[in-house]
């Protein structure tokens, strides 16, 4: 592997053990050591290589340009002036740039900072746009934990949307249930969430564990009885709210809500600080605790985790244990959050953000705050994306696309190195971190 | 299985060898006892809550008549409770026969195909006691479900035996579904939208080979995120185009269907196998051909040795990634067609995140029939009946909620691969990207 310096830290065999958090630009000097090299001199020698910040940049512009083809394909008007192109090539153009101009002017307005809301001088106007980013990022960051905890454990995680509508369910149960008194109320809920999520994926981490039954089967088929449970739910008496036309469950108490952090007019709330509370006990988990060693040994190589003493089962059904609790609080933030204005389960309560975590955890290579930033990313993607499909007339649907190719390069430098021209093109998959970061891999 | 060869005690190679087929012989008598337990177990619950512990007197009637073709049949009508009491005791005399006499394949197979229905017969006569369900149209639509599902299982087939693990069947059928739509309203033809579903199919499968074998990514997560790609984009398109101009569009029309002289005046079957469109008949064709191709052929073993052991192939100078590549697009292919199915055969418009998991149950169909393309078309004929039971049901309203029928299939899929139903194994070299040494 040393033919590969910017992926030196990438696990491999028991060295994973040692791996720094973000092995970049210092390790790719590390590897090949040149005697004496000039900062300047590294940096161009990363852009060349192509280490994975680069990599993952390039992704990212390699995914906007792939929205931007998409936008320019799919609309009419622009369409209609691509018939008369060669009379007038300046035309089609110019409408094809103000499409994507205006598109992506709209998704930075509304994820990072919207120059126009200065003039008002009114803080939440002008934050709106970082606080709707941090609210759709919390989710992810959740979720990117749980597909990246099962990762580490050699487990993959394509659950966590079934996981998540168990977690919501049983959050939501506790929020309309019970009358509590605030603080006390929305304790249980969340730890209701965190068991509801870790029972039904530590079914599947079982079911691995004792029967050999493949987890990415399990927890795929769990996906659906989740679906299907939850619209019986939605039937009964016990979670059917009454006199309603649609199968909506019951609302939550005011006390089972999480609070809004800066008053009502921005919708960040206390979701975020557990998700980063969480994301501190993930980095604990794996690199200060013994669990979390023996997590990571079984998902290096399972065989030799064995032969040294340690339970594989049991790494395997904590790990699931744990995946399934952080998806659960996706379904606590889903019920208790701001995104569903009554607070109540509804059959469309997982938006689809099982699977949007699994690009975040790949795109955050499975370490703590390389999750986060990728869940930051998503999320203002995602907020932007409303944003853009209210003011430039564009589909939010075109950010799954951008995540998916993001998440497409990244898993493949080479593949972006091939198209950047950048050195170590013709390496093959030896960088693509998935592949090796998942050595235990087994057949479906 | 590594246990089961060094056997303590064991003098000779003979002794070993001998001490070897005991402990794999104890294996299959525990798995026979298990099942046959578990048949047994579910055949006196059956005979409980179906029959005995059921009031008596009602009819189930059962409609018979396929509405619109073929000839015109009685209603079947029956007993309720007797029916359910003697279908259940079948279930255990199934569940007996399995523990007590040989566990040869063919037996292995005639018990579980006869418990299976007995089930079913005894559960649908206590559903629709008193009531009246069409059984005729519940076929049909099993049919309607588990052609995109046979052909989307039979990409998978051919996809894992070649050693890439096919989580994108899903995408494959949102691609099909919409190019078929697509294509087929912009030139006005059935046949083109076909080939473009097929292409399109074939296009995420290219797709998915080109990051499995020459980039390496792990092929579940690859999967995943190919078919999040593929949903993203028809959503994004439909959205755009399809919805807001779906006269110019969205408007391909349907495949119609074609009875074949004489076959499809057989009652009840004859019009539902061969009362049916083009698609249908061509999964016939394809999966005839699979099932000949993979197991009869050249490119057959082939395809098989690359997904077994790639290195002994490579050996023998079959070229790995070459045979993967287009297999693994020839897949994509077989299940795009899958995907036209959902829409120029059945619906006649393509709509948002058509697919709606279908991908996945093919997926578990590939896993329950173990990997054959025989199997994974009886999986999934199983799989689109217990979809049709539970729309049929729902209409007659029985007493159990349509939504635990439509999680059967997936109860079952699991128990599968827990190794519950009998071990399934994958083709050894699936999911794991070759190297030349």
């Amino acid at each position: 592997m040393s033919h590969t310096p910017e992926e030196g830290g990438e696990p491999v065999a028991p060295r994973d053990t040692e791996a720094p958090e973000v092995p970049e630009a210092p390790e790719a000097a590390s590897a090949a050591p040149p005697p004496k090299r000039s900062y300047g001199k590294a940096v161009v020698d990363a852009v060349v290589t192509g280490n994975s910040a680069v990599v993952t940049t390039l992704a990212i512009l390699l995914a906007l340009v792939v929205g931007g083809i998409l936008m320019i394909l799919s609309n009419q008007e622009v369409l209609d002036k691509y018939a008369y192109f060669f009379d007038d090539p300046g035309d089609a153009l110019s409408a094809s740039w103000h499409q994507v101009r205006d598109a992506y002017v709209a998704l930075f307005k509304g994820s990072i900072v919207d120059p126009g809301t200065f003039d008002s001088n009114y803080a939440p106007y002008i934050l709106n746009p970082i606080s709707e980013t941090v609210t759709q990022a919390t989710p992810l960051i959740f979720g990117g934990l749980s597909v990246s905890v099962a990762f580490r454990a050699g487990l993959f995680n394509i659950g966590a949307q079934g996981q998540l509508i168990a977690g919501a369910i049983v959050a939501a149960w506790a929020g309309f249930q019970f009358a509590l008194p605030t603080g006390l109320h929305l304790v249980v809920v969340v730890v209701g969430g965190l068991l509801g999520g870790a029972v039904y994926a530590g079914l599947a981490g079982v079911l691995k564990a004792r029967f050999g039954a493949h987890e990415v089967i399990v927890t795929i088929m769990l996906n659906y009885i989740a679906v299907f449970f939850l619209s019986w739910l939605l039937t009964t008496g016990t979670f059917r709210q009454p006199n309603q036309p649609q199968p909506l469950g019951k609302p939550m108490h005011d006390t089972a809500v999480l609070p809004r952090l800066f008053g009502d007019e921005l919708r960040v709330n206390l979701g975020i600080v557990l998700a980063l509370a969480a994301v501190l006990l993930y980095w604990w988990l794996l690199n200060r605790s013994v669990l979390g060693f023996e997590l990571r040994a079984v998902g290096a190589n399972p065989d030799a985790a064995r032969t040294t003493g340690m339970s594989v089962s049991r790494a395997q059904i904590v790990a699931m244990a744990f995946a399934g609790a952080m998806a659960g609080m996706i379904g606590v933030s889903q019920v208790a959050g701001p995104y569903n204005a009554g607070h109540q389960l509804t059959q469309t309560i997982d938006a689809g953000l099982g699977f949007t975590a699994i690009t975040v955890a790949l795109l955050g290579r499975t370490k703590p705050l390389g999750v986060v930033f990728a869940a930051l990313l998503f999320g203002a993607l995602q907020a932007g994306g409303s944003r853009m499909q209210a003011s430039a007339q564009v589909s939010i649907d075109i950010v799954t696309v951008i995540q998916a190719v993001i998440v497409l390069c990244v898993a493949a430098p080479a593949l972006v190195r091939t198209i950047f021209r950048l050195k170590g093109a013709h390496k093959g998959g030896e960088g693509s971190l998935v592949a090796k970061e998942t050595a235990g891999a087994e057949a479906v | 299985m590594s246990q089961t060869l060094v056997t303590p005690g064991a003098r000779t190679p003979q002794d070993a060898a001998d001490a070897a087929a005991r402990t794999l012989q104890a294996a299959s008598r525990r798995r026979a006892l298990i099942t046959g337990g578990g048949f047994l177990a579910v055949g006196a619950y059956a005979l409980w809550a179906f029959g005995l512990g059921t009031e008596g007197g009602t009819d189930a009637v059962f409609g018979m008549t396929v509405t619109g073709s073929g000839p015109k049949v009685g209603d079947l009508e029956v007993g309720a409770r007797a029916t359910a009491i003697a279908m259940s005791v079948v279930c255990m005399a199934a569940g007996v026969a399995r523990v007590v006499l040989d566990a040869s394949k063919l037996w292995r197979r005639l018990t579980t195909s006869v418990f299976v229905a007995a089930f079913v017969v005894a559960f649908l006569c206590w559903a629709v006691a008193g009531k009246q369900m069409s059984f005729a149209g519940a076929l049909q639509n099993t049919m309607l479900a588990a052609t995109p599902l046979i052909l989307g299982a039979l990409g998978g087939v051919v996809g894992e035996r070649s050693g890439v693990v096919n989580i994108a069947i899903e995408g494959q059928f949102l691609f099909g579904a919409f190019a078929a739509a697509l294509v087929a309203s912009i030139t006005d033809s059935l046949w083109a939208g076909l080939v473009a579903g097929a292409v399109a199919g074939g296009l995420v499968g290219a797709l998915l080979a080109v990051f499995a074998v020459r980039y390496m990514v792990e092929q579940v997560v690859l999967g995943v995120v190919i078919n999040l790609l593929v949903a993203g984009m028809t959503g994004f398109l439909y959205s755009q185009l399809l919805r807001p101009h779906g006269d110019k569009y969205n408007n391909p029309g349907v495949f119609q269907n074609h009875a074949v002289p004489g076959l499809s005046e057989i009652p009840v079957l004859g019009p539902v196998l061969l009362d049916v469109n083009a698609i249908v008949y061509l999964m016939y064709v394809l999966v005839a051909v699979v099932h000949f191709g993979l197991f009869h052929t050249r490119w057959g073993l082939r395809a098989r040795a690359v997904g077994e052991h790639p290195t002994a192939a490579d050996t023998v100078g079959i070229r790995v990634r070459r045979t993967r590549y287009l297999n693994v697009s020839g897949a994509g292919c077989i299940a795009g067609i899958g995907g036209a199915f959902l829409t120029i055969g059945t619906v006649g418009t393509f709509s948002k995140d058509m697919a709606s998991g279908a991908g996945y149950i093919a997926l578990a169909a590939v896993i329950f029939g173990r990997w054959r393309p025989l199997g994974a078309v009886a999986a999934a004929l199983l799989f689109g009946f217990s979809k049709a039971l539970a729309t049929s049901l729902q209409t007659v309203q029985t007493p159990i909620p349509s939504e635990v029928l439509q999680m059967l299939p997936y109860v079952v899929t699991i128990f599968a691969v827990a190794g519950l139903v009998g071990r399934v194994r994958p083709p050894a070299a699936a999911n794991k990207p070759y190297e030349k040494a």
